[in-house]
């Protein structure tokens, strides 16, 4: 059978050539073991390593962000819980059903929706997107009711910055808004969405104590970034609070009693340790915009309104002091032996130096007039002749000691430094050789002189205080978690001024206010024990030209808003004792008589009244630990 | 392991019993431990796709089990068909499988950016899927009818070259170069098995080598990447080599004795992509180990033994080389899919058989696997060389 034998023959062949290929067969899963071997078991560690790094990831936990508190722990800026409702795409088979039903609940505008459609294309369909934010109770109630009908939607207790004084605090506050670019300093905090840092005042300034430190979580998330569990948490540290010198009650008192006018700012402080109890500023703004986000309508028209809203015009806003100028006038006169008891000047309306005429703001002059009463009727003639005698820079020079012409130091960003001349400023900065008659303009505190409210009030502070350096300060001190910590109350050191000048300068105020012939008589204090001392200031924002001086200057009330005088008007009281200093400044006010010093009478006179209330300011430099007598049962 | 030799299958006389056997005495050849070995591998891809899923049964696992069930049944059928049957259709079945393939350049519709599938109207077919088995059938019957001594004329090759060249152009133009690879290693293992001289084969060696600068224009743009991904996986961490780390690092970390059953973070937090087909052997390697691995390894090297003694005691040419071109078919399904999942070769989408998530896939193979027991079923019946069969 030749078929059976060749059959045999190719059996054999066959024989061979398979066990030759299940040879390399073998070989070939061989190579497979190996390989096993050397990834599981050899290089098993650094592939576990790899594969716990895929898996873990380390998450931030934005701390919680410091209060601001002001002298009694009042809150001024505070965290508030933001009910949001978000949805998640994936969870939600039919979005344009589950968002008309939610809108029977809680309004959802156009825009509303068109946002949320942008946001749901931009992110993953597990990332939650808001629909509406700082829902009210009854809202979130009402949606937690019906949540079953509503498949991927969920509330979700966010945190926001709230103000509650609004635009009262504004300017000494500042707000927090979201980081910009050139914020990112590699903090990864900073990167974190939604994050919040100060912007401006007391925010910024304190942002690294406020903020706190992050805290983080170990996630296992899926290559799609998706948490799946939590491993392990970390708490962060919540950010120091603040304690502010401000007193809320008279913050509030000051920007409100500010509001009759359309533009001005006051300061109050404590001339004792510098605190500084309020500082208003108007027109304001709203904090909280910042927070949320300001549309560019609102942005236009803050930044286009003509009064400046977001300029703290206490501490930035630069004006001529006016005849506010002339207390430390006439203490640089004294102290060049001139101007105590015996020197008088008449005052007939004008004076002349060369060509020139430098009038007297009161037609027809005061007659002869000593150093109190130069103060007491603001007559500008014997300031002329003084200054002459003694110069610009002794005029210089007493500003500079009393806190002008240079920053004064305030715990606040964007404080201005103003402007006191000399001799070699001019020539530095307008290249022209000083004129004797500049002398005259700026012993009246005109010209090239400018100042800010809290100089004004820290030259005020300190004179009352009999020549102390008195410096402002904002923050009192910080709490972190139950410690409350001061910071040291400065030992003011002496400014070396003669008391019996300060005497004279303070007679000269006292006449101011309480005499019935002052300029500011109808502002008087009249409580007993509370009565004020002052200073007028009305500053020309224009020259007032010979024509229309023959003519009979304008009245201001006749004159448009921003051509009239800057009304100023500094005070302290109370008077035999003093305590407290005010600087206030009306832009295009009129007088300073007529309306700063009323302001600033209400003004001393609210934070005398506030403290024979016998209010106490948070106790510092003890341990807050809970008390006892925390009367748990007491509220109903 | 040794194959069972039947006491009463040795002789002329039992052969020719077995030319007429009843459909019972067939039913008591079948080889039950390959069918036993094949149902464990196919209980462990179950559970392996209960776990991609995240320890759910949907959309995988159950769709897999009823497939399973359905290709097991066709698999026994196919097992006690007479291999005579077998052996005259041949050709039919591989022009018909050619004949589909050239219907999916024609009109199959495009997946995964592939030309591979054609829709038959009830289901969808991978006729790359079954070229596998038949140029295998059709090489079997052409080396079945060449006698040793015509096997060392050259010219007798030029036909099974032609009829590998035909499916192989197709399949990569398609492009599926794993599928390619596999046709034309397998056809080779058919080549080499029918007594093709050597040197033949080193010179095919050599040229390819040389032709692999020309070979590298015809790759498609994805199938370039992939080599160069293989040979540099780090190059690209986030784009083509990520699967491949990924799948290292999934490997890796499994360990000696693995992360413990829906327990491999890799595959169940997504970073081990298509671990539901080809990544299936890493997601087993993370969650049961080396332990888990070797095992599985050693179920598949358990049926290739089998293959391999029942093609060596088939007693005619058709059966041997039919029953070694697809046990080498298996293996290579199994050293292609495990070798490139640890970055031994480049990714070229080779399912692990019996394991991956897929329909055609298993089904060819389980048909495979009923022609090899076929062929052991039958292992006595004669076949003449110019294949006229007599009574059959």
């Amino acid at each position: 059978m030749s078929m059976i034998n060749e059959d045999q023959d190719r059996h054999k062949v066959f024989g061979r050539r398979a066990l030759m290929l299940g040879c390399a067969k073998i070989a070939l899963l061989s190579t497979l073991v190996g390989r096993l071997y050397y990834l599981q078991v050899i290089e098993g560690e650094k592939y576990k390593t790899l594969a716990e790094d895929n898996r873990i990831s380390l998450r931030l936990l934005p701390p919680e962000r410091g209060k601001i508190l002001d002298r009694f722990g009042t809150p001024l800026a505070d965290n508030r819980d933001n009910y949001r409702v978000v949805i998640v795409r994936e969870q939600t088979p039919d979005i344009a059903e589950t968002l008309r039903r939610l809108g029977q609940l809680i309004p959802i505008t156009g825009s509303d929706r068109r946002r949320i459609e942008r946001d749901m294309k931009r992110k993953r369909a597990f990332v939650p997107v808001t629909v509406k934010e700082n829902l009210s109770w009854s809202q979130v109630a009402s949606i937690e009711a019906l949540i079953g009908d509503l498949p991927g939607i969920s509330i979700d207790r966010g945190n926001t910055r709230d103000y509650p004084y609004g635009a009262d605090m504004a300017h000494v506050l500042g707000y927090v808004a979201s980081v910009s670019e050139k914020d990112l300093n590699g903090d990864p905090l900073l990167e974190l969405p939604g994050f919040r840092i100060g912007k401006n005042g007391i925010e910024k300034l304190h942002d690294d104590a406020l903020r706190g430190s992050a805290g983080t979580k170990e996630v296992e998330i899926n290559a799609y970034g998706r948490e799946i569990r939590e491993l392990r948490r970390q708490e962060g540290t919540s950010g120091k609070e603040i304690i502010l010198t401000l007193d809320a009650g008279l913050q509030t008192f000051v920007h409100q009693r500010l509001l009759s006018e359309q533009s001005a700012a006051a300061v109050v402080m404590d001339i004792e340790n510098g605190d500084v109890l309020a500082l208003g500023s108007i027109p304001s703004f709203d904090p909280a915009a910042f927070n949320l986000g300001l549309s560019s309508k609102q942005w236009s028209s803050l930044i286009n309104n003509p009064m400046f809203p977001l300029t703290n015009k206490a501490i930035a806003g630069l004006y001529a002091p006016g005849s506010t100028f002339k207390m430390l006038v006439a203490l640089a006169a004294m102290e060049e032996g001139i101007g105590a008891h015996s020197h008088t000047v008449y005052c007939n309306g004008f004076t002349r130096l060369g060509n020139a005429r430098f009038h007297c703001w009161k037609r027809g002059g005061h007659g002869r007039m000593n150093l109190i009463e130069s103060l007491q009727h603001s007559c500008d003639i014997y300031y002329y002749d003084v200054s002459r005698r003694i110069g610009i820079n002794k005029i210089a020079a007493m500003a500079n000691r009393l806190g002008l012409g240079q920053p004064v130091g305030l715990d606040l960003p964007g404080e201005k430094g103003g402007v006191i001349p000399t001799r070699a400023w001019k020539e530095a900065n307008i290249g022209e050789p000083w004129q004797v008659g500049e002398t005259l303009i700026a012993s009246i505190g005109q010209g090239y002189v400018l100042a800010t409210p809290l100089q004004l009030a820290v030259m005020t502070a300190r004179l009352a205080s009999g020549g102390k350096k008195v410096v402002p300060r904002l923050a009192r001190g910080y709490r972190e978690g139950n410690r409350r910590v001061a910071y040291p109350v400065p030992e003011f050191e002496d400014l070396g001024l003669n008391p019996e000048h300060l005497r004279m300068v303070f007679q000269g105020m006292d006449e101011v206010v309480n005499n019935p012939r002052g300029t500011a008589y109808r502002a008087r204090i009249r409580e007993e024990g509370w009565e004020m001392a002052g200073k007028t200031g009305t500053s020309q924002v224009r020259r007032i030209t010979l024509a229309e001086r023959q003519a009979g200057v304008f009245r201001n009330e006749d004159l448009p808003w921003r051509r009239r005088d800057h009304a100023l008007f500094v005070g302290f009281a109370p008077m035999h004792k003093p305590r407290y200093a005010c600087a206030v400044i009306v832009e295009h006010g009129g007088s300073g008589s007529k309306v700063a010093g009323p302001i600033c009478s209400d003004i001393l006179r609210e934070v005398q009244r506030r403290r024979s209330a016998e209010l106490q300011p948070f106790p510092l430099n003890e341990d807050a630990s809970p008390r006892e007598d925390d009367n748990d049962g007491e509220e109903a | 392991m040794p194959v069972k030799v039947h006491p009463g299958s040795r002789g002329a006389i039992v052969g020719h019993k077995h030319e007429n056997m009843s459909l019972l005495q067939k039913l008591l050849q079948i080889n039950w431990g390959l069918v036993l070995l094949v149902l464990t591998l196919s209980g462990i891809g179950l559970g392996m796709l209960y776990s991609a899923a995240n320890g759910n049964f949907d959309p995988w696992a159950s769709r897999q089990a009823v497939r399973l069930a359905g290709g097991c049944i066709i698999m026994l059928v196919v097992a006690l068909v007479d291999i005579r049957f077998w052996f005259k259709c041949s050709y039919l079945f591989y022009f018909g499988a050619l004949i589909l393939l050239i219907g999916v350049e024609v009109m199959g519709s495009v997946g995964m950016g592939a030309k591979r599938w054609i829709n038959l109207g009830v289901i969808q077919l991978q006729p790359s899927e079954l070229m596998k088995i038949a140029i295998v059938m059709a090489l079997a019957r052409y080396f079945h009818g060449v006698s040793a001594e015509n096997i060392r004329r050259p010219l007798m090759l030029i036909v099974p070259l032609l009829m590998v060249a035909a499916p192989s152009v197709l399949v990569l133009k398609q492009p599926d170069l794993g599928t390619t690879v596999l046709l034309i290693m397998a056809s080779g293992a058919v080549f080499f098995c029918a007594g093709v001289r050597l040197w033949k084969f080193v010179l095919v060696a050599v040229a390819g080598m040389a032709a692999i600068p020309v070979g590298w224009q015809f790759l498609k743009p994805y199938q370039q990447n992939r080599v160069l991904t293989f040979l540099d996986p780090e190059k690209d961490p986030l784009g083509t080599g990520y699967n491949i780390i990924q799948s290292k690092i999934a490997l890796g970390s499994g360990g000696v004795s693995g992360k413990g059953f829906l327990q491999g973070t890799q595959s169940h937090l997504n970073f081990l992509p298509e671990k539901q087909t080809d990544f299936i052997f890493t997601m087993l390697a993370e969650e049961f180990g080396m332990i888990g691995a070797l095992a599985l390894l050693g179920i598949y090297i358990l049926v290739l033994i089998y293959g391999m003694a029942i093609s060596a005691r088939a007693r005619n040419q058709y059966a041997r080389l039919l029953a070694l071109g697809l046990t080498t078919n298996l293996f290579l399904y199994v050293f292609i899919n495990m070798a490139m999942v640890m970055g031994l070769v480049p990714v070229v989408g080779v399912p692990l058989p019996l394991i991956s998530y897929g329909g055609t896939v298993m089904l060819t193979i389980l048909i495979g696997i009923g022609l090899v027991m076929s062929a052991w079923v039958h292992r006595d019946i004669r076949i003449p060389r110019h294949g006229v069969v007599e009574g059959a």
